[in-house]
């Protein structure tokens, strides 16, 4: 066992780093993001000159085959460059859907001149992409999507609503879900798209989540219009493409970013409670080891997974576990960490609260951890199923036309 | 990055999991449950003729000259099976004694017998219900003779000799050394104690004048304790991360083959996510002991810090397995025939055998406020 890359692993570090070197910034403090450097409107041209920097230095795509803009690397020389990459203070929230998601839907269905026609600008960030998958009454449940499709000449004309599409509001092109056929159990009358976000009818309006920010969307359909030519897979085989779509986002998924074990022993090592420092505190001292065991399961648990990846081997199931224990572990740890701030716990001010208050911010984010990319409950029954083997549910909801499937109200949002 | 057992590890894995399938099957460690035998002693010879004991030690000690990995690769197929021998008080705890602090003598004497699972060796430090500690021993060495009560020491009834933490009453005040004491001399009396894994055998061990001659340097014990305490750890870990995967796949399989309400109960979110969880706490603990057999194998500075993690996680991970294990499978789960009570029973035993989790969860934070080496900062770590 050891812990150094190969010489050619070695080799590629050193070069990817001394790019970053001189085309990336440092962050000025830890977990600066580029949001809170450059703002929305400014952030989002400066990504995309970051992205155009990055493609033209055979960076964007590491494993992609060079015919579409790809390195032709293999996958250790992407987490080595996503490693490296981490160091520096770069966009997040822009890219990563298009590149890591509707391109590779795309790969695998549409024509070859689609493929010439769209991958390139999505690599160099010209073209940016949204997912229109959930739906207020289909999240864990996708399937039970109910935005309609309907054929009408060379085109279909689409109508419904979508909820929680990451960066509709300036994505340029978007992959979407439909239901074409309500009479067919519900997997089965499924027709999946690309469409263009402009396209007259859309309508995008901004979610404000528990955190205050507002990273996601609902999209509104009125009568757009798509041609069949964007249609990816066969009519009624949505559900299967949408499954192609979803395998990649589990391996786009990984920790959740935020507030880990180094930042809460900090804050307990400079915490006075009334008996005596925080860190000389048994109950204090019995949750940090837990989390630091936790915090350390996940990494060598990433380099058992590098260490496949990096003999080309395909990695073992062991990686499933990395969302579902740091979604919960970050949640935990900002509730702890305000604890320990006591009555002042209360406060979410950057100059008042610890560390510009990263744990107020990570209390009132990691809700949306647990949930977005796969519930806790969802990658709970994902590891018992595909990993242990066991059935999946019955479902009473299989053979059923799926406008016969009973539904309920609980959707619905409140009024205000 | 190369972080994962070598083919020839691998292979030695399979013909080790081959060999305890059939010698160390459920029922042969049941046999142990129900009988007065403390371990099983054909077994014993057995893991001996494949010189298991050996392994880490060096070949001119007698031993196999293999390290630790192999080492951790035969702890964790042995912590599968359940395997009712006294291999870790020999060979994790006597054995590492003797090569951390033993005199040349003093490894001439036990190592190539320990090697060839001709001797076994035991270590002594529990004093009772109370945690050991430095400034709490009662057992207590004078002029080479010692005096007190050693309760309970694992595999105290079986061992030929006993590596004992006490006083050091000509030392300096307080000094705890580490003694080594032949259990067939006299002032020696031992008794079997009941434990809850009647697998694993126990004994109280009263010395009243036995002669102990000093292992390492006199007073300098306690930190010696901790270094053992740590490398057996590391070991133990292995055993526990077998077994937990072992009470997870029986689990699993039960899941598959019990029906209630018309289908397998492995469909049922409660059945699944329960069993998901005890997934996630096992990989956890793997990936902390194998962090710590890297530590182990290279002597690395980050031993301590490794080998407590390891520890932590190891010990939640099994006993959350047998405890799960036996709730999936029900009331079947709580009779004595079926093998899931052999499972929570040594799961809960390897959890204080090398004392409570808590204090090693103390220890921990301990060890990363003295800023002993933090796992080591990888290039190729984020």
């Amino acid at each position: 066992m050891d812990f150094t890359d190969s010489p050619e692993e070695a080799t590629f570090r050193r070069e990817a780093r001394a790019w970053l070197e001189a085309n990336a910034e440092r962050r000025t403090y830890p977990g600066e993001t580029w949001k809170a450097r450059y703002g929305e409107s400014d952030g989002l041209a400066r990504a995309k000159t970051w992205q155009a920097r990055k493609h033209a230095a055979g960076l964007a795509a590491i494993t992609w085959a060079p015919e579409y803009g790809g390195r032709g690397g293999t996958p250790i020389q992407q987490v080595v460059y996503n490693q490296e990459e981490a160091r520096f203070l770069v966009p997040r929230g822009y890219f990563e859907i298009g590149l890591g998601m509707c391109i590779p839907t795309l790969h695998a269905y549409a024509t070859e001149a689609q493929k010439q026609r769209y991958t390139p600008k999505a690599l160099a960030g010209d073209e940016i992409w949204c997912q229109l998958f959930s739906e207020p009454a289909a999240g864990s449940d996708l399937a039970g999507l109910r935005t309609r499709s309907v054929k009408d000449g060379g085109d279909w004309v689409i109508n419904g609503q979508k909820i929680w599409t990451s960066g509709a509001h300036f994505a340029d092109w978007g992959i979407i879900v439909t239901r074409s056929d309500p009479r067919a159990p519900k997997h089965k009358g499924l027709t999946f798209f690309f469409l263009d976000m402009r396209s007259p009818g859309i309508e995008v309006r901004r979610i404000k989540q528990v955190s205050g920010a507002s990273n996601f969307n609902e999209v509104y359909f009125t009568d757009v219009r798509v041609p069949d030519t964007q249609r990816l897979g066969a009519v009624g085989q949505g559900w299967g493409v949408s499954i192609t779509t979803l395998m990649n986002e589990r391996l786009a998924v990984g920790d959740v970013a935020g507030p880990d074990f180094d930042e809460v022993f900090a804050l307990a090592r400079a915490t006075e409670l009334p008996d005596g420092p925080a860190i000389e505190n048994a109950a204090v001292r019995e949750r940090l080891a837990d989390w630091y065991v936790r915090q350390q399961g996940l990494r060598y648990t990433r380099f058992r997974t590098m260490t496949a990846l990096s003999r080309g081997e395909t990695p073992g199931p062991e990686a499933s576990i990395a969302k579902v224990v740091s979604a919960s572990k970050l949640q935990d740890i900002a509730s702890f960490a305000l604890d320990l701030q006591d009555m002042g716990g209360v406060m979410l001010d950057a100059t008042e609260s610890p560390m510009r208050a990263a744990f107020q911010e990570a209390l009132l984010a990691a809700p949306g951890a647990r949930i977005a990319g796969g519930t806790d409950e969802i990658l709970r029954n994902i590891i018992a199923e595909r990993v242990l083997g066991l059935p999946a549910d019955v479902r009473v909801d299989k053979e059923l036309p799926f406008d016969e499937l009973p539904t309920g109200s609980a959707a619905e949002r409140p009024r205000r | 990055m190369n972080f994962a057992f070598s083919e020839e590890q691998q292979a030695l894995r399979d013909q080790a999991r081959k060999f305890l399938a059939d010698r160390a099957a459920p029922t042969r460690v049941r046999r142990i449950l129900e009988s007065d035998a403390p371990y099983d002693r054909e077994l014993w010879r057995g893991m001996a003729e494949l010189a298991w004991m050996g392994t880490a030690v060096p070949e001119h000690h007698g031993g196999a000259g293999f390290g630790y990995l192999e080492l951790c690769v035969l702890a964790e197929e042995l912590g599968r099976c359940l395997a009712p021998t006294p291999f870790s008080s020999s060979v994790y705890l006597a054995t590492e004694a003797l090569l951390l602090a033993g005199s040349p003598e003093q490894q001439g004497r036990w190592l190539p017998r320990l090697a060839l699972g001709e001797a076994i060796g035991c270590f002594a430090l529990a004093e009772g219900t109370r945690a050991p500690h430095a400034g709490n021993l009662q057992t207590e060495a004078r002029g080479g003779r010692l005096g007190g009560v050693k309760l309970p020491v694992p595999d105290g009834d079986v061992a030929d000799f006993a590596i004992v933490a006490a006083r050091a009453g000509d030392g300096p005040a307080g000094a705890v050394s580490l003694f080594l004491v032949d259990l067939g001399a006299g002032g020696v009396t031992r008794t079997p104690v009941a434990t809850v894994d009647p697998t694993r055998s126990h004994a109280r061990i009263t010395f009243e004048g036995a002669a102990a001659e000093p292992l390492g340097a006199p007073g300098a014990g306690w930190p010696l304790v901790e270094r053992l305490l740590d490398r057996a750890a590391v070991l133990l870990a292995f055993e526990q991360v077998g077994g937990a995967q072992a009470a997870l796949e029986m689990g699993r399989d039960y899941a598959l083959g019990r029906f209630a309400f018309g289908r397998p109960i492995g469909s049922f979110q409660a059945i699944k996510h329960k069993l998901a969880d005890v997934y996630v706490a096992v990989e956890l603990a793997r990936s902390n002991a194998y962090y710590a057999a890297w530590a182990l194998s290279t002597e690395a500075a980050e031993l301590p810090v490794a080998a407590a993690a390891a520890r932590v996680a190891a010990s939640e991970a099994f006993f959350h397995a047998a405890k799960e294990n036996i709730q999936t499978h029900g009331g079947m789960g709580f009779t004595w025939e079926f093998d899931c009570h052999m499972y929570y029973r040594r799961a809960k035993l390897l959890a204080l055998t090398l004392g409570s989790t808590a204090r090693w969860k103390d220890k921990l934070i301990t060890r990363l406020l003295l800023g002993e080496a933090q796992p080591q900062a990888s290039r190729a770590d984020t």
